[in-house]
């Protein structure tokens, strides 16, 4: 919870790029790092865990404009720094894509609520309904304004369509379905894009009675942009797959459709081979853009293809406002999103105290090869139990389950703890000369005697964990 | 000490524990400790044992602790009449597998192939010769001693057990416990343990309990590995990789890994030979060793190994031998 106020939700949406850099994958498979996430953010919630704000407050004001995952995060941590903090948030709900674009079936609504509810009771102030329209005209009223209003705006394209044919956007269908409206769709339903929204909006058609849900992307699947743990899991809910395709024409009915091939570059190119595919409605899922409106006005900020350009430390080019997550130039991710909202934070926090921001220590990574993996049980990797097929084609529950306690212990016990000691005394067990001292001292657990040390090296080597380092000494 | 409650007497042969346990004239045992000679750490060991039991001192234990050289050739005579009057002695070989106090010589616990200073990688059979030399384990057994067990400096957890087993019983006792010596056998300080894990997970030190000759327990290989990875590291078997090396000779050291590997059951359970090690995903083998391995066993099998067959005494025969599961 000092990084993260959000592990719960991140235990079920987060890509964990983690997993991929995890040095257990090179010894069998990595850990499951997002499965015991969410183990611990779901128990965290069950037993009702708090977090406290343990400074005096500053008296700072900081205004948060969008209460999505970003906003939310740097309200958090604003919070937790003993500064007031107001979010205005345009829509009805709290958690932005969180709620109205990732579908109940990935993240269950009742744990978003209540990792929100645990924000808004460090004393965060959350107005609803309260777009911003002038940035300039509130500004003043505050000491530090953090922008994260996300990108919503469904991105377009031209399609000549017949007046009979029936188009909506994936974006504005996720949202209208978390706000009471069900989509009229059709039986059969083709989306267009290739990315995370189009396959949400074809599983969701699937769940409101769709006999059919196509995805039609213009090139290759190991080009389309979707994650493959969300492609593998339509697939298994059933949604077609239609590569290399444009949509040409939209009638009542159906889809004039073109066969495209990748030239050298890797970029789709027409082949003039037209085709015909059913369909009752088109959704296109096609990439969404920034209502950048409210910033109309403000001087120094610079907006560039869409997006607001940001320093390292998120501040805009005007000074005392910020912005992150799918507003600025990053990688569109919850992830990154929660990310932006800590590192605003850390730096308004800097900014209104004028000091330097507090320097993040970063260790070099742990490699594999620090490693002396022998020492680690074989252990293959508990992996989580998915909803039937059946129950997934029909209702919108959680698709992926959680680990239960057991499970999840056994999970986290796969770390190897690169390049931390975890006081297992290999090293005080092997040293030849008696030379490891054992403090026994939470965070200190040994001392390597000098005096009796003669550098063979043998505790560095035989050290599961990598943590042990030896340098030359200089002469 | 302390599966003795501290109550401990320690007998000590000559080797290079004493060099730098006992500098004159400091000492760092912290327990009544007596040296006598080379060869008859296990008689003086017998002696102090006799005396302990003419005073009803049956709570002090006795130990005995030498080299191979101490053990294996010099005190053997000694080590057997200890053994066959089941004296009251937990005696513990420090195997380093030759003379490295006195300047690298060769002795009974010599492996084939390694050069010493007078096993030179000269000749037509350079380093040590292939048949000879002996098992002391294996021969411990054969006395029907109440408890014989190996262990390896890689497992520390196994040598702290096998003590602990070992004063749970009376009578004569011995652990012999493979310590590779870095400057002897030419390799790097750092590797000291890694060698030790490498001799057990090729077959070449068969780690393994015995009581009143029959063998209890074996530790199974983990991760078969072929010995060649063993050997490389250590500058006594250079001459067996250099050009134009010795495939002749890895493949017998192979083979006669394999005789141990088949002759105490070492591999994993649900795994019969290293073939079927291949499909097991949890010991599975690198491509480049599963190559090496077959290359080696390809080799050994147009050159029936006798000698090495000769030098491991006992045969399946014997009843100490008998197998577990």
């Amino acid at each position: 919870m000092e990084d993260n106020p959000f592990p719960a939700i991140m235990g079920r949406v987060c890509y964990h790029p983690c997993e991929t850099a995890c040095n257990r994958g090179q010894l069998d498979e990595a850990v499951g790092i997002n499965s015991v996430e969410r183990f611990v953010g779901d128990e965290a919630i069950r037993q009702g865990w708090t977090v406290s704000v343990d400074v005096p407050p500053t008296g700072r004001h900081v205004l948060v404009v969008g209460a999505g995952p970003s906003g939310l995060s740097a309200a958090y941590h604003l919070a937790r720094r003993g500064h007031t903090v107001t979010i205005r948030e345009a829509g009805p709900m709290a958690g932005g894509m969180m709620r109205f674009g990732i579908p109940r079936y990935r993240l269950s609504r009742d744990v978003l609520d209540a990792e929100v509810r645990r924000i808004l009771d460090l004393g965060v102030t959350l107005e609803l309904d309260a777009k911003v329209t002038d940035l300039m005209a509130l500004k003043d009223e505050y000491d530090a304004v953090f922008l994260a209003v996300g990108a919503q705006l469904g991105r377009r394209t031209y399609i000549p369509a017949g007046s009979a044919a029936h188009v909506l956007d994936a974006v504005d269908m996720l949202r209208d379905l978390e706000t009471g409206e069900k989509p009229l769709l059709g039986r059969k339903v083709a989306v267009y894009g290739g990315g995370n929204t189009a396959m949400d909006a074809a599983r969701t058609a699937k769940r409101l009675g769709a006999s059919e849900a196509v995805v039609v992307y213009r090139r290759t699947q190991d080009r389309a942009p979707a994650h493959e743990s969300e492609l593998a899991e339509a697939e298994d809910e059933g949604v077609l797959f239609k590569w290399l395709t444009t949509i040409k024409q939209v009638d009542a009915g159906k889809l004039v459709v073109e066969r495209m091939e990748l030239d050298d570059s890797g970029f789709p190119q027409p082949t003039g081979e037209l085709d015909e595919l059913d369909a009752d409605s088109l959704v296109l899922a096609l990439g969404q853009e920034t209502d950048l409106s409210l910033l109309d006005g403000v001087p120094g900020l610079v907006v560039d293809d869409g997006v607001v350009a940001v320093g390292p430390d998120l501040m805009t080019g005007c000074p005392g406002i910020f912005a992150g997550g799918d507003m600025v130039p990053y990688e569109r991710s919850v992830t990154v999103a929660i990310g932006h909202g800590k590192r605003a934070a850390r730096h308004i926090d800097a900014w209104l105290s004028g000091a330097a921001p507090e320097p993040v220590a970063r260790p070099a990574p742990a490699t594999f090869d620090t490693l002396n993996t022998w020492y680690y049980a074989d252990a293959p990797r508990s992996h989580r139990a998915v909803l039937d097929r059946a129950r997934r084609e029909s209702t919108f529950d959680e698709v992926v389950l959680g680990h239960d306690e057991s499970t999840a212990l056994l999970e986290a016990r796969r770390c190897m703890s690169c390049g931390n000691c975890f006081g297992c005394d290999n090293c005080y067990g092997v040293c030849p000369d008696n030379a490891v001292i054992k403090l026994g001292r939470p965070g200190e657990s040994y001392l390597i005697d000098l005096d009796y040390c003669k550098g063979c090296g043998l505790c560095v080597a035989e050290c599961p964990s990598g943590a042990i380092q030896m340098f030359p000494e200089e002469i | 000490m302390r599966a003795t409650d501290g109550k401990l007497l320690a007998v000590n042969s000559t080797g290079c524990l004493e060099v730098f346990s006992t500098p004159y004239p400091e000492s760092s045992w912290q327990l009544p400790w007596l040296h006598s000679l080379f060869g008859n750490g296990p008689a003086v060991a017998a002696g102090v044992a006799a005396a302990l039991r003419a005073r009803g001192r049956d709570d002090i234990r006795v130990i005995g602790q030498a080299g191979d050289g101490g053990t294996v050739d010099i005190g053997f005579g000694t080590l057997s009449g200890m053994f066959e009057r089941n004296d009251d002695v937990l005696f513990v070989c420090y195997d380093n597998e030759g003379y490295m106090n006195t300047g690298v010589q060769r002795s009974g616990a010599t492996p084939p192939a390694a050069t010493t200073a007078n096993t030179k990688a000269l000749g037509p059979e350079p380093g040590n010769a292939f048949g000879q030399g002996k098992n002391v384990p294996l021969i411990a057994m054969a006395h029907e001693i109440p408890y014989v067990a190996t262990a390896t400096v890689a497992e520390l957890r196994d040598l702290e057990y096998k003590v602990e087993r070992a004063m749970s019983f009376r009578g004569a006792r011995y652990l012999h416990v493979f310590v590779p010596c870095p400057l002897g056998w030419g390799a790097a300080s750092a590797d000291t343990i890694k060698l030790a894990r490498l001799v057990k997970e090729t077959g070449m030190f068969p780690v393994f309990e015995a009581e009143r000759g029959e063998v209890t327990e074996v530790s199974r290989i983990r991760r078969q590995v072929p010995v060649e990875d063993y050997l490389r590291p250590q500058r006594r078997y250079a001459h067996l990789f250099g050009d134009p090396g010795r495939p002749d000779s890895v493949a017998r050291l192979q083979a006669s890994a394999d005789r141990n590997i088949a002759r105490f059951g070492l591999l994993p359970e649900g795994t019969r030979d290293g073939e079927a090690l291949r499909d097991h995903p949890r010991h599975r083998l690198q491509p480049c060793q599963q190559d090496r391995l077959v290359a080696h066993r390809a080799r050994g099998l147009h050159e029936p190994d006798a000698a090495v067959q000769r030098r491991l005494p006992g045969r399946g025969e014997h009843p100490g031998l008998a197998l577990r599961g």
